[in-house]
């Protein structure tokens, strides 16, 4: 009996010396870097400046308004691209990429692209699509999952599959500049 | 001489091809990544593609980030024949795919009218390997397809058949080209695939003949209409040698509708015309492949 109290003792004392690093993981997980300040107007955390230009939407847009009118117009173009963020950053398999993220400017940019593409009405005033995934470290598996919560976000707002993946042969060319290992 | 030579430099390139992605495989695999219905579904010779034709893709769910692999059991049912095949296959990479199947036909009157027996089963090792050489058949540019290389060695079981009914050979070995491309923006899947083969009947009547020994260039060809993320229907066309002199072989041409019941499972039926297979004509009847891919 002593001899089961004493090796418990020892194995304890043995554990001992982890502890402190324990504490010392949690307290550099609290003394995070606080967020910076966000424009009070925007809401989004200011970007370094970089040229503006449609282009950097990646994708030329549909002629006609054909495929507005399949995506509900700017409405319908936001309800997607809200669902699809919403499911992404509560997705298990790729919530990791948007943690430190600024979603507020994501849901914006997104939104712009979208209905750049769409010819549906706006100008895309976000950075290109190489140097806004450069540091993401995305898989083709993330994309993957991207794609699958954009399709389930179309579904959701009832556009045809058809418009759906004439939206999406617009974004599949992008891989090459999104996929970066 | 060319063919076997052609056979040991697409065998050198894939066992390189192996050694090269599992060397660059130090990090973590991640698994079944693969977009609904990307994989395609089994061949009756058990590589990835559609139900008679090989497709430039490589079976399983796995990306490039992974490795992935389906089973699979396919049944026809002919007015002279009942077809059951099934195999494995394994896809490494998105980039090579390994693959076994094995055929069966039974014959069952023809079997006792061609004096074989009534029953009588022709069967069918088919080893199959597929490197994909080039591009993507969902990303990338919409007009790259995705191009894959590939051997199939085939062995058939019945030698005696074989020589019976005037084949040179009980084994062979076809050689194939195949581009895949999903066109996104009309939601349509083509494939053009040629095959350098000499094999009768698939090869379950063996390969060549006293005077018709070559390998010769075969057409298969698919095109499927995609309704759904789950849900697909289209048409295949394949293109046949006619080696033997006892009995006319006929080009394949297939109507499927596919369903991914689930990520890891795809239900294919089909309408087949197989044509005339050893003196019986008009071989039509339906086709029906479970395949299992992970």
């Amino acid at each position: 009996m002593i001899s089961l109290i004493l090796a418990l003792a020892l194995s304890a004392a043995q554990e001992m010396p982890d502890m402190p690093d324990a504490e010392t993981e949690v307290s550099e997980a609290t003394t995070l870097p606080p967020e910076p300040q966000r424009d009070p107007v925007t809401g989004e955390v200011p970007v370094d400046p970089y040229e503006m230009s449609n282009a950097n939407a990646g994708s030329k847009p549909f002629a006609g308004s054909g495929m507005r009118d399949a995506f509900h117009g700017q409405d319908g173009i936001r309800r997607v691209v809200n669902d699809m963020v919403d499911l992404s950053v509560e997705d298990p398999r790729i919530s990791e990429v948007f943690v430190s993220h600024d979603l507020v400017r994501l849901r914006r940019t997104l939104f712009e692209q979208f209905c750049y593409i769409l010819n549906a009405g706006c100008d895309y005033s976000g950075r290109d699509m190489v140097s806004s995934h450069k540091d993401l470290g995305l898989q083709i598996d993330d994309l993957n999952v991207l794609v699958e919560n954009l399709q389930a976000a179309m579904a959701k707002e009832k556009i045809s599959f058809a418009a759906q993946n004439r939206f999406l042969s617009k974004l599949a060319p992008m891989k090459r500049d999104v996929v970066t290992r | 001489m060319i063919a076997i030579n052609m056979f040991c430099r697409i065998a050198c390139l894939l066992a390189l091809s192996v050694c090269a992605a599992t060397a660059a495989q130090a990090q973590d695999l991640r698994n079944g990544g693969k977009l609904l219905l990307t994989n395609g579904v089994s061949t009756i010779e058990g590589s990835g593609g559609g139900g008679l034709a090989t497709w430039s893709t490589i079976a399983g769910n796995g990306t490039q980030e992974g490795i992935g692999g389906s089973a699979h059991g396919t049944v026809i049912e002919l007015p002279d024949y009942n077809w059951t095949s099934y195999g494995l296959s394994v896809g490494f990479f998105d980039r090579v795919e390994l693959s076994y199947a094995r055929q069966n036909l039974d014959t069952i009157d023809i079997g006792a009218a061609l004096g074989l027996g009534r029953g009588y089963t022709l069967n069918q090792d088919v080893f199959g390997a597929k490197l994909r050489i080039a591009g993507d058949a969902v990303y990338g540019s919409n007009l790259m397809p995705q191009i894959a290389v590939g051997v199939q060695h085939k062995r058939s079981s019945d030698d005696a058949v074989v020589a019976a009914v005037g084949g040179a050979s009980p084994h062979g070995t076809d050689f194939y080209i195949s581009a895949t491309k999903l066109f996104l923006s009309h939601s349509v899947l083509a494939n053009a695939t040629v095959r350098f083969t000499k094999a009768n009947q698939n090869g379950l009547l063996g390969f060549g003949s006293a005077t018709d020994n070559d390998h010769k260039p075969q057409f298969e060809g698919s095109i499927a209409y995609q309704f759904s993320r789950r849900f697909v229907v289209g048409g295949e066309y394949r293109t046949k040698p006619d080696n033997l002199a006892i009995a006319r072989e006929d080009d394949w041409f297939d109507l499927f509708a596919a369903y991914a019941v689930t990520r890891n499972v795809t239900v294919t039926a089909a309408y087949v015309d197989l044509g005339s297979i050893a003196t019986a004509d008009n071989q039509r009847g339906a086709f029906l492949s479970l395949q299992a891919a992970f």
